[in-house]
């Protein structure tokens, strides 16, 4: 299990000393979530109904961004196959680098989230829901991400690929997300049945997605 | 023992394993199964126009449905023949499995758009509306995004072999959440318009709307199979033509070496 840890610690120390790319990818949010009231007008009332959408939607595109980082600098580099080859099974390193994608990425992008939701108006009592619902959704967009990543690997701009193979795979975390947080703003469903699926979805990637990614990285790598 | 006791003890599947076997088999089944298809398919398309009597709410356009209900199902029967040709593919090695779960992918998103797009023709004139955001709807329309990763995965990845074996794990991954966003849609739907909008189901009760359907089904079913049959030989012939392509390259290849050295 320390080689786990190991390779988590090793993987945030690389995002953070490289740099650049958390930036880029809460810049690219910053700047989605800009061009909606400058592409649909600056009606109060209309921003803060379609905040939560947005807030969401742009979350996912940001951190679509960063997914092929996850392997592509260790596949490069040829560190992957050494991994692949190691004693920690490659379901568990798949599992340790998807983790490492979630907090350098998913966390930043989650707590970005409620300062973007003041530019678009969102109602004062969506903000607890809406921090708690992207922490409790982010895990299943790095996880289920990772499988996008692994399986376009090795395939030439493999980006637009991958956002083909992955975004139809984020519609349930989407519309539970979602559902939790205009649950809050008097919607008709609960907050926490939204927010219970919401975390049954991660827990579902959790599992799901680093056997698959395992999968795809050992067939390339062989 | 003898070749034939070999052949006695395999289960069907792993005879058909053999390619050559494969072709023989499919060669003489694929006529019959294309014809009956095509019987079938007149036969209740006769049924729909001259026989079945119009629907009392939706008048003429209740003809769109044996159509329609076929191909929808045949889109889902795609994806599930994907997954489980995947399954074989990975857990046993089965080497026709790729081939038919590359064979299947476009069919599949065929019949899927088939039904889309009839569906749509049929919502015009009963909704007032070529497209509704229904959960049914958008679920078919999510299952086709799977169709087109499926296939746009498969042509992205260059080495065959490769993109067969991540082919196969795309498919079982998309069949092990599609449950989850057919689920997720309903919800969707119901939780921001009431359920009342479509009665699909409603017609399809009477008996005389129900079994031009149900021959419809077994029509569309086989031509499905013939496709999926006729598409799987031509895989298998083309990659013969392709290994056949390779070993001449290598023989001349050799022989201008030989021919250098001497």
């Amino acid at each position: 299990m320390s080689a786990f840890w190991t390779l988590l610690k090793r993987d945030l120390l690389l995002q953070v000393r490289e740099g650049g790319a958390v930036g880029t990818a809460l810049g690219f949010y910053l700047v989605v979530v800009t061009m909606m009231p400058l592409g649909l007008g600056p009606d109060l009332n209309l921003l803060s109904r379609i905040a939560p959408g947005v807030l969401w939607i742009a979350l996912l595109l940001s951190a679509l961004l960063s997914l092929p980082r996850i392997f592509e600098a260790d596949d490069e580099d040829g560190s992957l196959e050494v991994i692949a080859t190691g004693d920690l099974p490659l379901e568990l390193a798949t599992a340790a680098k998807a983790l490492a994608h979630w907090i350098s990425t998913g966390i930043p992008l989650a707590l970005l989230a409620p300062v973007l939701g003041l530019l678009l108006n969102l109602e004062l009592s969506a903000y607890p829901v809406l921090v708690a619902t992207m922490f409790a959704g982010t895990p299943a967009i790095s996880f289920l991400g990772a499988v996008g990543a692994a399986l376009t690997l090795r395939v030439r701009r493999g980006g637009l690929l991958l956002a083909l193979l992955v975004l139809p795979l984020y519609i349930p975390t989407l519309i539970f997300g979602i559902a939790a947080i205009s649950a809050a703003t008097g919607g008709p469903s609960g907050v926490q049945a939204s927010f219970l699926i919401l975390s049954a979805i991660s827990l579902f990637s959790l599992v799901l997605g680093p056997v698959a990614a395992a999968a795809a990285i050992r067939f390339q790598t062989q | 023992m003898t070749p034939s006791d070999v052949t006695s003890q395999q289960s069907l599947t792993q005879r058909l394993a053999n390619p050559t076997r494969f072709m023989q088999l499919s060669g003489t089944l694929m006529p019959w199964l294309a014809g009956a298809a095509a019987a079938l398919i007149l036969y209740a398309l006769y049924l729909a126009f001259f026989v079945a009597p119009e629907d009392y709410q939706q008048g003429q356009t209740v003809k769109i449905m044996f159509i329609h209900v076929p191909a929808a199902w045949l889109a889902m029967m795609g994806y599930a023949l994907i997954a489980i040709s995947s399954f074989g593919y990975l857990v046993f090695r089965h080497p026709l499995a790729d081939v038919s779960a590359k064979a299947a992918a476009p069919i599949g998103a065929a019949f899927t758009f088939l039904a889309l797009a009839t569906g749509s023709l049929w919502g015009k004139p009963m909704w007032g509306t070529y497209w509704v955001w229904d959960a049914r709807l958008t679920s078919m329309l999510i299952l086709l995004f799977l169709y087109f990763g499926l296939i746009a995965l498969r042509s992205a990845v260059e080495d065959e072999a490769l993109a067969g074996k991540l082919c196969a794990v795309l498919g079982l991954v998309g069949v092990t959440i599609l449950p989850i966003i057919k689920f997720s849609v309903d919800w969707w739907n119901t939780l921001h318009q009431p359920a009342s909008v479509i009665r699909m189901d409603g017609p399809t009760i009477h008996p005389d709307l129900l079994w031009p359907l149900l021959v419809s089904a077994i029509g569309f079913s086989l031509l499905f199979f013939a496709l999926h049959a006729k598409g799987m030989r031509n895989e298998i012939l083309r990659r013969r033509l392709r290994s056949l392509t390779i070993a001449e390259v290598d023989r001349a290849r050799g022989a201008s070496a030989a021919a250098a050295a001497g």
